[in-house]
């Protein structure tokens, strides 16, 4: 058995190649990934062991819980407590680490870095062990600094240079003292590293007198948990938490473990989207190549092989199919993996560097994959190789395709695709999260049930394109006809190209229907011509909307600064607004009440209010962060978004009780409106500082556009994938379809269609069934946009379904590339075809 | 038996080979199928080509009939030659110019019998002609099956579309190949009967390779081609004398 499996794996290599490479496009993204993210966590937990190298124990800042009116607080951690550390007999040092955002410019004024990997810290006395100097100086003062030597290699500031840089707010130009190297994994990841001496830091991150965190390193022969037990002796309780440094390293790596593995799920899922499409494929083949050797199967039948074994000679086969694919797979996995890490270099994340990692888990699950997949796929065309009589070996017709009725089918067909409806529209009744679940079975249902039901829906919508190939003559007309032929087989191939542009549709709908919603909210809440804010989201200096205020043009400003505060037993973060001019700046709905905010008189959203039971004009006794308390009145209630909402307080009615004030964003309005200019004049206001960002409305627009543009390309590219195996499926098909037709194209070439002819005959064959697959990929995908969008909708006031015209016609033309790309090959085999032999080949 | 010259008997000629070979391979594996034939096909003439199997019989058939390419000679299709003619215009020329019966396989499984009978013309892009449609249709006696796919139709009735087909356009000339091969005798009677009448009342052209002694007597005239020459001719054939000409092939086969 084995034997003549194999040998029919061999007689049809060509005929299988499609197949081959449809698994093989599967695996090698399942294994791609593998190896991409298995490289990737070795490699970080490897650096990442190493940044704990200074670091025996870590003594952090406790944190006490918020209690009746009393808000949470975090312990402060002094120099006194860094030095009593460093007395405990174990200790050989201790380090006092404070840390904070750092913007450093280069040489033309720009931020290095995105915001979010500009870091800053302090140097250690006059050698730090962490951070060996490679050029210059210990820094002195606030008036220098260190960089860390990728950066200084990145900008080429050399030592003595000046650089621009702020923390917080105001501009400042110190002098470069020296360049150190680092093992930092921020550093590592494309980011830069800002050092000052400790005063300094101290001073700029607005913690004078105390630090972060103390990194104790023990004396040789200490043991880490000895070190700890006596610096938990030696320091007060209840103000200090220790950590010892393999405690940390195995965080950490659980952290990247779990970050990694989110990764690894968000990829597979993908992977597992395009091997499900080349599952279509693989049953396609196999029907075909087991209807095509009915008379040997039969012979074989004859001469007293079981049913049982001719099943188990085509699951032989798929088998041999399967593991073909998964060795080749494996291999271009590999080079994913290799490409994948190359690629996030050039997008300017610094990979760590580490060996590749090919673990005999990805090999497994490789083949485990490949084989399975293709076996199972292969598994109803084998059943249906059994059932074929031995009679059948008598006969000197080739058995005609299955004409089994579709029936049974399309009842099925039907009830899946009314109960998947049924599920998704009940879904998107639903509160939001809540119909999740239900809109994802609905989903499936659905796509299952059209997906069944493919083959009755092939004639109509073909139909319909009748008018349009009757241009094409009898070429077109034999198209049409010839792509109706096997209504199951059309549909396997159009399903396969539909589920990949289902997905992308929806997702281009949902996508591009939430940021317009987002963008409606951010538009319609603010009247201020500008925002003003840090690059990473860290809280502004006061002295910033000082400077913007008296910023000529400038007509009003007001901040919003998040205070932390107690009502009512529970913590809740006021708005500090600027009462006077706050109401020029935004735009909200009032519910009730008026919009007023000043003195002990606030506003409050309406989801806050109902919460507390509050009404226009009620009060309440708020507990400010100092512990002192105030009665307030609540003036009137607004309609809240997602991006402002809350309890908005005038900031001179807060100042008094604020030790940092930390404001979230500054919004301006100017004479003029928002224009170059105008920018222009904020941003020199503020010392063109590099971790400043002045936005003016259609920036927040773009900002949230190329968020969503990021991620819809990221979902293209992933989905492009299973497009690519829907290719494969139409030339598998069609390469079928020639050669099973060869004697009909041979009769059509002997009276008198010229090679011209046929060859637009099999690619009008090939756009007809792409469209009709591309045609309910973007009809699904709009439907299950739209759904997605009324789930969203309940959440979001400003929502509205967008429907990308342009896209859609765009994924539409895809599907008819699709198509014409993938008749190329057999389109010229059938023009080919020796007519005689064609002819009399029986 | 009458073994006249191979000369015209009319001037008409719808069809002439002139030295025509055909050979396959190179060196020691060159076979030669065809060895310098000359033959002519006279219009309104029923001809068939006999002989053994391996005798070159359909070779010349689908050399002069423009399917297959020749090795050296000429072919003239009326005043086409088409030794010179690219594959375009080959296509063209069997298009417009003559109508083929194959053994088996003759239709086109998704078109309906009337459909098939018009493909050369829909293929042009003609419009076929109504009352000459009509005529040829009613012969075949397919007025009440044209609507039918082939699938629904037997295999005589098949044959009789394929015949339709090939009159339909109203070629220079006709070429079946074994067209009865696959029918009962009955069937098998009433397709010759067409295509015999076809010539007799409607002046077609007709050339066809069997190897049916009964097939062969419906002919005006019979070919006998052995080792690719022509090696005897027949006007006015009976299924007997064609019997006994290739009984004495096989004696001949069979002594030397």
């Amino acid at each position: 058995m084995f034997r003549t499996a194999l040998r029919n794996v061999l007689a049809h290599k060509a005929r299988l190649l499609m197949t081959v490479l449809a698994v093989m496009l599967g695996v090698a993204f399942v294994s791609g990934t593998l190896v991409f993210t298995n490289t990737l966590s070795a490699a970080l937990e490897k650096q990442s062991a190493k940044g704990f190298d200074h670091v025996d124990v870590a003594v952090t800042p406790d944190f006490k819980e918020a209690e009746g009116d009393k808000v949470g607080e975090v312990q402060e951690l002094t120099r006194a407590l860094v030095d009593d550390s460093a007395r405990v007999p174990g200790a050989a040092q201790a380090i006092g680490i404070v840390t904070g955002f750092t913007a450093i410019a280069d040489r033309d004024g720009k931020l290095i870095g995105n915001g979010f990997q500009s870091q800053g810290g302090n140097y250690w006395g006059t050698e730090d062990p962490r951070y060996p100097l490679v050029g210059g100086h210990a820094p002195k003062g606030e008036g220098e600094i260190l960089i860390d030597s990728a950066t200084a290699e990145r900008t080429g500031y050399e030592v003595g240079d000046t650089v621009r840089m702020s923390v917080d707010g105001p501009v400042l130009e110190p002098v470069i003292a020296g360049i150190f190297t680092t093992d930092d994994g921020n550093v590592a990841a494309g980011g830069s590293l800002t050092l000052f001496d400790t005063a300094s830091a101290q001073k700029l991150f607005g913690k004078a007198g105390t630090f972060d965190e103390i990194a104790v390193k023990a004396k040789d022969g200490v043991s880490q948990a000895a070190l700890r037990a006596q610096l938990e002796k030696a320091l007060p309780s209840g103000v200090v938490e220790t950590t010892t440094g393999a405690e940390l390293a195995d965080e950490q790596a659980e952290t990247i473990a779990s970050s990694m593995s989110g990764l690894k799920q968000g990829l597979l899922v993908f992977a597992g989207i395009a091997l499900f499409v080349g599952t279509f494929i693989i049953a396609n083949t196999f029907t075909m190549l087991v209807a095509q050797r009915t008379r040997e199967l039969a012979l074989m039948r004859a001469v007293g092989a079981s049913r049982r074994q001719v099943t188990r000679s085509v699951l032989i086969e798929a088998f041999v199919v399967g593991a073909v694919a998964a060795v080749a797979g494996l291999l271009a996995g590999v080079g994913i993996g290799v490409g994948l890490r190359s690629l996030m270099g050039t997008l300017g994340a610094t990979v760590p560097d580490g060996p590749l990692v090919v673990s005999p888990g990805t090999i497994g699950t490789a083949f485990a994959v490949g084989v399975l997949v293709t076996m199972l796929a292969a598994w109803l065309p084998g059943r249906r190789a059994a059932k074929i009589p031995p009679v059948a070996a008598m006969s000197s017709v080739h058995a005609k395709a299955t004409t089994k009725s579709l029936v049974l089918r399309n009842t099925l067909g039907a009830l899946f695709s009314a109960a998947g409806v049924a599920v998704v529209l009940a879904a998107t009744t639903m509160k939001g999260s809540d119909g999740q679940a239900p809109m994802g079975i609905g989903a499936v249902l659905l796509i299952t049930g059209v997906f069944i039901l493919t083959p009755l829906l092939s004639r109509p919508l073909i139909a319909a394109a009748a008018p349009v190939l009757r241009v094409f003559g009898m070429p077109g007309k034999l198209a049409r006809q010839n792509s109706v032929r096997n209504p199951r087989r059309t549909a396997a191939t159009a399903s396969a190209l539909m589920i990949g542009l289902t997905l992308i549709t929806g997702m281009t709908v949902a996508a591009g229907s939430l940021q317009k919603s987002i963008d409606k909210m951010a538009a319609a809440a603010i009247e201020a011509d500008y925002v003003v804010s840090m690059r990473n989201g860290n809280a502004l200096s006061p002295d910033v909307e000082r400077k913007l205020r008296q910023t000529d043009g400038v007509t009003a400003t007001s901040p919003m600064r998040t205070a932390v505060s107690r009502i009512d037993g529970r913590t809740e973060y006021l708005t500090g607004v600027n009462g006077a001019t706050f109401d020029d700046l935004t735009e909200f709905e009032t519910l009730s009440g008026a919009f007023e905010v000043g003195g002990t008189r606030v506003v409050a959203d309406e989801a806050t209010a109902k919460s507390y039971g509050w009404k226009a004009g009620s009060s309440f006794t708020v507990a400010y962060e100092d512990g002192r308390k105030q009665k307030l009145t609540v003036a009137g209630l607004y309609q809240g978004n997602d991006m402002m909402s809350g309890i908005m307080i005038d900031t001179a009615t807060l100042a008094p009780h604020e030790s940092e004030p930390a404001d979230m964003m500054v919004m301006v309005k100017t004479a003029d409106g928002a224009s170059g200019a105008v920018k222009e004049s904020l941003e020199k206001a503020l010392g063109t500082n590099p971790g400043i960002q002045v936005q003016d409305r259609k920036d927040l627009s773009n900002e949230i556009a190329q968020m969503f543009t990021l991620m819809l390309n990221m979902l293209y590219g992933l989905l492009a994938m299973a497009v690519i195996v829907a290719v494969l499926g139409v030339i598998n098909t069609l390469a079928m379809s020639v050669f099973e037709r060869s004697q009909e194209i041979g009769l059509l070439r002997a009276i008198g269609l010229d090679r011209k002819g046929i060859k637009r005959m099999v690619r009008l064959e090939s756009l007809v069934i792409s469209l009709f697959g591309g045609v309910l990929g973007i009809g699904l995908g709009v439907f299950f946009g739209w759904a997605a969008g009324e789930l969203m909708g309940t959440r979001m006031a400003t929502y509205e379904l967008v429907l990308p015209w342009g896209r859609m016609a765009v994924f539409l033309l895809l599907a008819a590339l699709v198509g014409v790309l993938a008749a190329l090959w057999p389109a010229r085999r059938a023009a080919r075809l020796n007519m005689l032999q064609a002819i009399k080949a029986e | 038996m009458t073994t006249a010259p191979i000369a015209d008997r009319t001037t008409a000629v719808a069809a002439r080979a002139t030295d025509l070979s055909k050979i396959y391979g190179q060196g020691e594996t060159q076979v030669v199928a065809l060895d310098r034939v000359s033959v002519g096909f006279r219009q309104a003439e029923f001809t068939a080509i006999m002989g053994p199997s391996g005798s070159g019989k359909s070779t010349l058939m689908h050399c002069v009939a423009g399917l297959d390419t020749f090795s050296s000679g000429s072919v003239r299709i009326g005043e086409t030659e088409l030794g010179s003619l690219k594959d375009k215009q080959l296509t063209r020329l069997r298009r417009d110019k003559i109508g083929f019966i194959f053994q088996a396989f003759n239709l086109l499984p998704t078109l309906s019998a009337l459909e098939n009978i018009t493909l050369p013309m829909d293929i042009a892009g003609r419009k076929p002609d109504q009352q000459w449609l009509d005529t040829v249709i009613r012969m075949v006696g397919l007025s009440d099956r044209l609507s039918h796919r082939p699938s629904q139709l037997s295999g005589g009735q098949q044959q009789r579309v394929a015949v339709a087909r090939a009159l339909a356009s109203r070629p220079d000339i006709i070429f079946g190949d074994e067209p009865t091969g696959n029918l009962d005798s009955r069937s098998g009677a009433e397709v010759l009967g067409f295509l015999r009448n076809s010539v007799r009342e409607l002046g077609q052209t007709v050339v066809m390779v069997t190897h049916d002694p009964v097939a062969a007597a419906y002919a005006d005239r019979v070919i006998f081609l052995a080792d690719g020459r022509i090696v005897d001719e027949v006007y006015g054939p009976t299924a007997d004398s064609v019997l006994d000409r290739m009984k004495r092939f096989d004696a001949k086969g069979r002594t030397s």
